[in-house]
C-alpha cells in the first residue's frame, strides 16, 4: 500500500492516474481468504494457470513458473480448478491427493 | 469594444450561430424537441464545411453525452445540446462528465419531463439534474442564450475549473421565439473563446493516463470533496469572464440580473424568460410607487447564496417563482425556493418573509396578471405580517 493515504486536496484531478503499472503497488493480498499452494516437482510447467489467473501472481522465470506473488493474489482458486495435472504423489503441502494447486484456508 | 451585427434569430439558432463561430472539435448529438434545431442547423454547416467539427450522429442521447465523453477525454473541445427527457436518458454520463473534469459545452433548451408527454417549457429537466456537478447558467433571452455560450467555453475550459457547464434558455419561448440578437463578428468571437489547450489527453501516449478507474472506499471520498471544492469557486471565474465579455461586446455578465432593487422592500426571484415578464410589471407598479424589485440569479450552480441574500436581505417579503416542483419537498416547493431559504437561514437572515410561487409547468402560460397576483401578496405579506401557504402556484386552475 501506499505508506500513507493522501488527504482530499491532495489527490490528483477527478482522480486520474498517471502512473502507468501503479495497480502493482496496492497490495491486495490481504483480501484472501485461502491461498494456493503448490507442488513443484509434479508440475509440468503447462503455463494454464498463468495463462488463467486474473492477478498477474504466477511468476514465472526463464520458462518455468517458480512461485506465486501472495502479495497481490485473491485466493480466487481459478489456478486451482484449471491445473490439468492430477498428481501420482500426495501434495506436500496438504497431503491429499488431487492436482499441482490445491486451495488451503489462509492461515 | 467591438461592433456586434444585429440579426434575427431564435434561441436555438443563437446558439447554433455561436456554435458555428466556436467551431467546437467534435459535436456528439441526438435530437430532441425543443432542441433539434440547435444540432440540425450545426449539422447543416458542417454538411456544408463551414465549420470542420466531426459531427456524431448517434442513437440516443445516452450515447450523446457518452460520445462526448470520449471526445473530451481525448482532448477535444466538445460540445452538444439536449432537454427534458433526453437530459435524463443521460443522466449517469453527466455524473462522469463533472467528475472526470471534463469541459463539455451543453445547451439544455427546458423543457418540462414526461410524463405525461409535454414538450413545453418548464425547468424540471435541468433541475433534475442539479446535483450533477455541471455548472448551470441561464439566458433570458436570445440575446443571453448567444453570449452565455461563448462565455460558457470559457468558464468550462478556466484551468481552475475544468469543469462541465450546462447552459439554458426556455423551450419554444426563448428557443422558438425569433429574438434581436447582436452577434459578433466571427473573427472576434474565435478570438474571445481562443484555442482549446486540454491539460490532458488520453491519447497522449508519452504521457499515459487513465481516467475513470475504479476508486474504491479509501479514495472516492477525497475524490468527491475534491470536485465539491472545485465547483465551489466558480463564481468568481464566471463573474471574470463575464467582465471579459463586456469589455468586448458592451454587454456585461456577472451572477445576478436586478431591476430596482436599491430601494425595494419586496421583490421577485425568477429564472429565465419570466424575468422578463417580471421586469415589465415590476417597472409598471414601481412608477405606481410600489416598493418592489427582481432578482434574475443568471447562474444556479454553484448557488449564489452570497449574492442573492445580498441582494435580497433588506426585504421584508420575497416571492420566488419556481418553473418545476420538487416533488415531495416541503409542501411541494421548487429548487429555488428551498435552496434560497436554506441561504437565507445559513446567513442567518430571519427578518425576510419568502414563499414560492410554482408556475409555468408544462409551458403554461405566465401571464402579467399572475406577476400581479404576486406583488399584491407580498404585500399582504408586508402589510398583515402573516405569511400565508408557504407555497402556491400562478396559473393553475383551482
Amino acid at each position: 500500500m501506499p505508506e500513507k493515504l493522501l488527504t482530499w486536496n491532495k489527490v490528483r484531478m477527478g482522480g486520474m492516474v498517471t502512473d502507468p503499472g501503479s495497480s502493482v503497488e496496492y497490495l491486495t493480498g490481504s483480501w484472501r481468504s485461502t491461498r494456493p499452494v503448490q507442488d513443484m516437482e509434479q508440475c509440468t510447467h503447462c503455463m494454464l494457470c498463468w495463462v488463467y489467473c486474473p492477478d498477474a501472481s504466477i511468476i514465472v522465470e526463464n520458462g518455468r513458473w517458480t512461485r506465486f506473488d501472495y502479495d497481490h493474489c485473491k485466493g480466487c482458486g481459478i489456478c486451482a480448478d484449471v491445473c490439468p495435472v492430477n498428481i501420482k504423489k500426495p501434495h506436500p503441502v496438504t497431503g491429499q491427493m488431487g492436482k499441482v494447486i490445491q486451495m488451503v484456508p489462509e492461515a | 469594444m467591438v461592433q456586434s451585427l444585429i440579426r434575427a434569430l431564435d434561441g436555438a439558432h443563437a446558439v447554433s450561430e455561436a456554435m458555428r463561430q466556436i467551431d467546437p472539435d467534435v459535436v456528439a448529438a441526438y435530437p430532441i424537441t425543443p432542441q433539434t434545431a440547435v444540432v440540425q442547423t450545426f449539422s447543416e454547416y458542417v454538411a456544408d464545411g463551414l465549420v470542420k467539427t466531426e459531427f456524431v450522429a448517434v442513437e440516443s442521447e445516452h450515447a450523446a453525452m457518452s460520445a462526448c465523453v470520449g471526445a473530451a477525454a481525448a482532448g477535444g473541445r466538445v460540445m452538444t445540446a439536449t432537454s427534458a427527457n433526453g437530459l435524463a436518458l443521460m443522466w449517469e454520463v453527466l455524473y462522469i462528465a463533472a467528475s472526470l473534469r471534463l469541459p463539455i459545452v451543453m445547451t439544455t433548451v427546458n423543457r418540462a419531463l414526461s410524463g405525461p408527454l409535454n414538450i413545453h417549457c418548464d425547468h424540471s429537466d435541468s433541475m433534475g439534474a442539479r446535483d450533477a456537478g455541471w455548472i448551470h447558467i441561464f439566458a433570458e433571452n436570445g440575446q443571453e442564450a448567444y453570449d452565455n455560450t461563448l462565455q460558457a467555453v470559457r468558464i468550462a475550459e478556466h484551468r481552475d475549473l475544468l469543469l462541465p457547464v450546462m447552459s439554458m434558455q426556455d423551450g419554444f419561448i426563448t428557443g422558438h421565439g425569433v429574438d434581436r440578437v447582436e452577434v459578433l463578428p466571427d473573427e472576434a468571437a474565435r478570438q474571445f473563446v481562443g484555442p482549446f489547450q486540454p491539460t490532458f489527453s488520453i491519447l497522449d501516449i508519452d504521457q499515459p493516463l487513465t481516467i475513470g478507474a475504479w476508486d474504491f472506499y479509501d479514495y472516492y471520498f477525497e475524490h468527491k470533496r475534491q470536485q465539491s471544492d472545485v465547483i465551489s469557486k466558480a463564481l468568481p471565474i464566471i463573474e471574470a469572464v463575464g467582465e471579459e465579455y463586456g469589455e468586448l461586446t458592451g454587454r456585461r455578465y456577472g451572477i445576478l440580473d436586478t431591476f430596482g432593487m436599491e430601494d425595494a422592500e419586496m421583490a421577485i426571484v425568477v429564472l429565465s424568460s419570466t424575468a422578463g415578464t417580471a421586469r415589465s410589471i415590476i417597472r409598471r407598479a414601481r412608477a405606481e410607487g410600489v416598493k418592489i424589485g427582481l432578482v434574475k440569479p443568471r447562474v444556479f450552480r454553484p448557488f449564489p447564496d452570497r449574492h442573492l441574500v445580498e441582494a435580497l436581505e433588506k426585504c421584508r417579503a420575497v416571492a420566488v417563482l419556481d418553473r418545476s416542483i420538487s416533488f415531495g419537498a416541503m409542501e411541494g416547493a421548487g429548487p429555488l425556493f428551498l435552496e434560497l431559504c436554506s441561504a437565507f437561514f445559513a446567513h442567518k437572515k430571519c427578518d425576510t418573509t419568502i414563499v414560492d410561487y410554482i408556475f409555468g409547468l408544462g409551458g403554461r402560460d405566465v401571464l402579467p396578471e399572475h406577476i400581479e397576483q404576486a406583488i399584491q401578496d407580498l404585500q399582504q405579506i408586508v402589510r398583515t405580517g402573516k405569511r400565508g401557504p408557504l407555497v402556491r402556484y400562478l396559473g393553475l386552475r383551482e
